[in-house]
């Protein structure tokens, strides 16, 4: 719908955020009507979420001015964009761990009764009353690092509209969020809107804009390419705006052909981080030359069983064999040694080293080899170079391999991942959500690299929370629910349909 | 949870909690046992291991407070030094307690400020920058110490009416001098604060999650600052308590390694308040029994042997029974705001 007649809430004129060697964010403008949604879409590293952290404070901005409620301000801190009403939602969830909801909900903004004494049982009521006004399902007491993400996603939703946000920033809320989620968020959205708060909605979830934006902006390069209606978008439109040529959203390949089995996994038991049991007999068998995809509701077991086979996680029964060797007790180096490739879920985690440079988080497979090393000599200049190319092959931005692995955006993260892994010889790779946060274009560069390695006669294996990217990649679909492998299909007969209703847990 | 996963997370914290119920009840009995032989030996140890522990337990709150913020602080030995000879010199040159005691906890003040500054704007490696001011004190108060200045006076016990007459803890807890009792009081208001204030909330929420707590409007630098400065001043009561206090005077590197020990007591505390002053009070009570020991003369072991008591003992049980600490998140990093 279209809200352009309603008062401008937010306005950036003229907007530029320069870091030492990149120009993020170059003259922006941009403004948000008053109970609008406005997506804002662009490639990995556009300078999405540097313009949002300048329109909330975090960052000051190199040049331009922000304009909030017809008022021009100077915020130095988040704090003044929170006494304006400017709530924010980051790409990174900003709870602290080992606290309560209510407790992370009133940090900076607390409820006191004389003398700064906490009042607790105030702020757990308040968070109730959010929490049932706008149907977000929390525990107020709950920790929050024994809650899973949709969840956590929902206590930064209550921390904004506990201040009374207005401005609502969402930073790739859907990025970690299973479609029902995101519905369930998309509802949150529509309602508040009704209630005249405004927000600016980032996705790379082209579907995602054209179901909910009332207006879209792009970003590239740091530029405001230009905004669009969603009545007169279509995904490959969008795509071609945001990439500046054109997408194919499809996966291009030809029937598999499978040879060898490489992965063989037998009645495999694994329990998760909290004793729980979380893998629960998967019978699992990957062939060279073929991409067996798991589709699954996340925390169904995927996750324990990529850290199983990957050597990451103990195994309590069962036998997983890799080219023929027993590895169900090998280490995590021994079993990259046979040729397997990770690209893990948690790419800040188990990925990368984030204060590392691009050059040396590229060779963290194989550092200790020649010709990065030799005895206990590291050859930096090699490593250097293997950075500088694969930094080019890939098209990781900035291109620069002395960068720090901390200062790129999300999407770049993972490209260095994918350079890393891809670039070592391979007999079996396993990419756990290889293109969560990924914008178009590069999704589809890492799934034509997916299926190259395939055609190579690498055994694939990928998880992924993405129906359409598991139906559009593999060859064979098997689907996991609660801790199970219940189905196992041939790509022809894995319709939407019956792979969501396996999913779901009923048998179709 | 599966069901055997709970049966072993749950013996394991029964475990533990009976340990500590017996060993509870072997002390208790110990102390009763010994105070119907020997009150006043009794008396002596345990009012001695209160003594001991004062100058921990403030050192530990020190540590505490740093490194909930996120900073650490090794330089608590350095800051405790420094007060202690600063305390001495004002008491020196003007008579009054009162007065020597404030320069005490400035001189902690400054020095926490100065690692402040160190580590939050410099941005300098923490355990370095603690370092420098242990080696600072060090180096200073030995090049301007002289010897033959006396201080003039000492803190003395104050004994709080009945209360004192009590038998065995009348003593022990209820006819102290100031700053043990400051150190008893210090423990309740750190531990109240740290966790049902609103500086304590945002304080741990920095040491954890430093852009979280600045995502939501609270200034990450101003917070380490301020918590590391009030820590140094407790570290400096710690000083002026060896000096105007235990001693009554100074001596060259009279802390002794004090201040990292007080360091131990906070990570076996488990960065609790109270943690720590079970813990200080641990060791204090191995300290004042092992002296007695080579007091008394009585038991035929080389003396090295008893000497190693207080840290052997201090090693096994916390070692043994405590379990796993939970460091902040964050301490250590410097938080690097674009
Ligand atoms: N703190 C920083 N220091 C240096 N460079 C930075 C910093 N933050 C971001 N950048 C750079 O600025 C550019 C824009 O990054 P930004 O995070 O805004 O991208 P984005 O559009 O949000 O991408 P994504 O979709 O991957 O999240 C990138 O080239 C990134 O490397
Ligand atoms: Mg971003």
């Amino acid at each position: 719908m279209d809200k352009t007649n309603r008062p401008i809430v937010l306005e950036a004129k003229g907007l530029t955020k320069r870091f030492p060697g990149v120009l993020a964010n170059d003259n922006i403008n941009l403004k948000l009507h008053q109970g609008e949604i406005l997506a804002l879409l662009g490639e990995n590293g556009a300078g999405k979420s540097t313009l949002m952290n300048m329109l909330y404070g975090l960052y000051t901005p190199t040049e331009g001015e922000i304009w909030i409620k017809g008022e021009k301000v100077e915020l130095s801190n988040p704090g003044e964009a929170i006494d304006r009403g400017v709530g924010m939602v980051h790409q990174h969830f900003q709870l602290v761990p080992p606290m309560t909801v209510a407790e992370n909900v009133m940090l900076g903004s607390e409820i006191t009764s004389g003398g700064g004494r906490l009042n607790m049982r105030q702020a757990i009521r308040n968070v109730r009353e959010l929490s049932e006004q706008y149907g977000l399902a929390v525990d107020p007491t709950a920790v929050i690092e024994d809650l899973p993400v949709g969840t956590q996603q929902r206590v930064e939703i209550i921390k904004a509209l506990y201040r009374h946000a207005d401005i609502l920033i969402l930073d790739e809320p859907t990025a970690v969020l299973t479609p029902q989620e995101a519905n369930e968020l998309f509802r949150i959205m529509r309602d508040l809107t009704a209630q005249n708060v405004s927000i600016i909605f980032i996705t790379h979830k082209l579907k995602e804009v054209l179901a909910v934006a009332d207006r879209i902006g792009v970003l590239r390069s740091g530029q405001m390419v230009g905004t669009a209606m969603p009545e007169d978008s279509t995904e490959t439109s969008l795509a071609e705006m945001m990439v500046g040529r054109n997408v194919i959203l499809r996966v291009e390949k030809s029937a598999s052909k499978p040879g060898q089995p490489v992965l063989q996994i037998q009645n495999l038991h694994v329990h998760d981080d909290r004793g729980h049991a979380a893998v629960e007999g998967v019978d699992l068998e990957v062939f060279a030359g073929e991409i067996l995809g798991i589709a699954g509701v996340e925390g169904n077991g995927q996750r324990e069983l990529v850290e199983a086979l990957t050597g990451l996680r103990h195994i309590d029964a069962g036998k997983i064999r890799i080219d023929g060797q027993d590895t169900t007790h090998f280490s995590p180096r021994q079993i990259t040694e046979l040729g397997v490739a990770h690209i893990p879920e948690d790419r800040e985690k188990h990925g990368l080293v984030m204060p590392y440079t691009l050059s040396d988080n590229m060779v963290l497979n194989r550092y200790f080899k020649a010709p990065y090393a030799k005895g206990l000599i590291m050859h930096h200049d090699k490593i250097d170079e293997n950075g500088k190319v694969l930094v080019k092959e890939y098209d990781v931005r900035p291109p620069n391999v002395h960068a720090l692995a901390q200062n790129l955006s999300g999407g770049n993260k993972q490209k260095v991942i994918v350079a890393r892994e891809f670039s070592s010889p391979t007999k079996l790779l396993v990419a756990a959500q290889p293109t969560r946060g990924i914008d178009v274009g590069s999704i589809e560069f890492i799934h034509k690299e997916i299926v190259a390695q395939r055609d190579h006669g690498v055994a694939v294996l990928v998880v992924s929370a993405e129906l359409d990217e598991v139906l559009g990649l593999a060859d064979r679909v098997a689907v996991m629910f609660d801790g199970r492998v219940v189905k196992i299909l041939p790509i022809a007969e894995a319709t939407r349909e019956r792979v969501g209703l396996l999913m779901a847990g009923s048998d179709a | 949870m599966t069901t055997a996963a709970m049966a072993k997370a749950k013996s394991r914290g029964d475990y533990v909690r009976i340990v500590g119920l017996i060993f509870g009840g072997i002390v208790l009995l110990g102390i009763i046992y010994g105070y119907i032989t020997n009150p006043v030996t009794t008396t002596a140890v345990l009012a001695s291991t209160l003594r001991q522990s004062t100058p921990l337990v403030l050192g530990a709150l020190c540590g505490l407070i740093g490194e909930r913020s996120g900073i650490i602080n090794i330089g608590i030995e350095g800051q405790m030094l420094m007060a202690a000879f600063i305390a001495f010199l004002a008491n020196v040159y003007t008579g009054n307690l009162f007065v020597a005691v404030l320069a005490g906890l400035a001189t902690g003040a400054v020095l926490g400020g100065f690692l402040a500054f160190m580590s939050v704007t410099l941005k300098m490696d923490q355990i370095i920058g603690g370092t420098v001011i242990n080696i600072l004190a060090l180096g200073l108060t030995s090049f301007f110490y002289q010897t033959g200045l006396t201080t003039q006076g000492k803190l003395q016990a104050i004994a709080l009416g009945p209360l004192a007459e009590i038998p065995l803890i009348g003593p022990v807890f209820f006819d102290n001098p100031p700053i043990t009792y400051a150190t008893l009081i210090l423990v309740m208001v750190v531990h109240y604060v740290l966790f049902y204030t609103r500086w304590g909330l945002r304080t741990r929420a920095v040491g954890e999650h430093p852009s979280a707590a600045d995502t939501v409007g609270i200034n990450v630098y101003k917070m380490r600052y301020i918590n590391v400065i009030i820590g140094g001043s407790i570290a400096g009561l710690a000083g002026a308590y060896l000096t105007l206090e235990a001693v009554g005077s100074f001596e060259r590197a009279m802390t002794n390694g004090r201040g990292f020990v007080a360091l131990a007591v906070m990570i076996f505390g488990k960065y609790t308040p109270f943690g720590a002053w079970g813990a200080a009070l641990l060791f204090g009570f191995a300290v004042a029994l092992q002296t007695q020991l080579q007091f008394s003369g009585r038991l035929e072991i080389p003396h090295q042997f008893i000497g190693m008591l207080p840290y052997v003992l201090t090693i096994v049980v916390l070692a043994g029974f405590v379990g796993r600490t939970r460091v902040p998140a964050a301490v250590g990093k410097p938080y690097e705001k674009e």
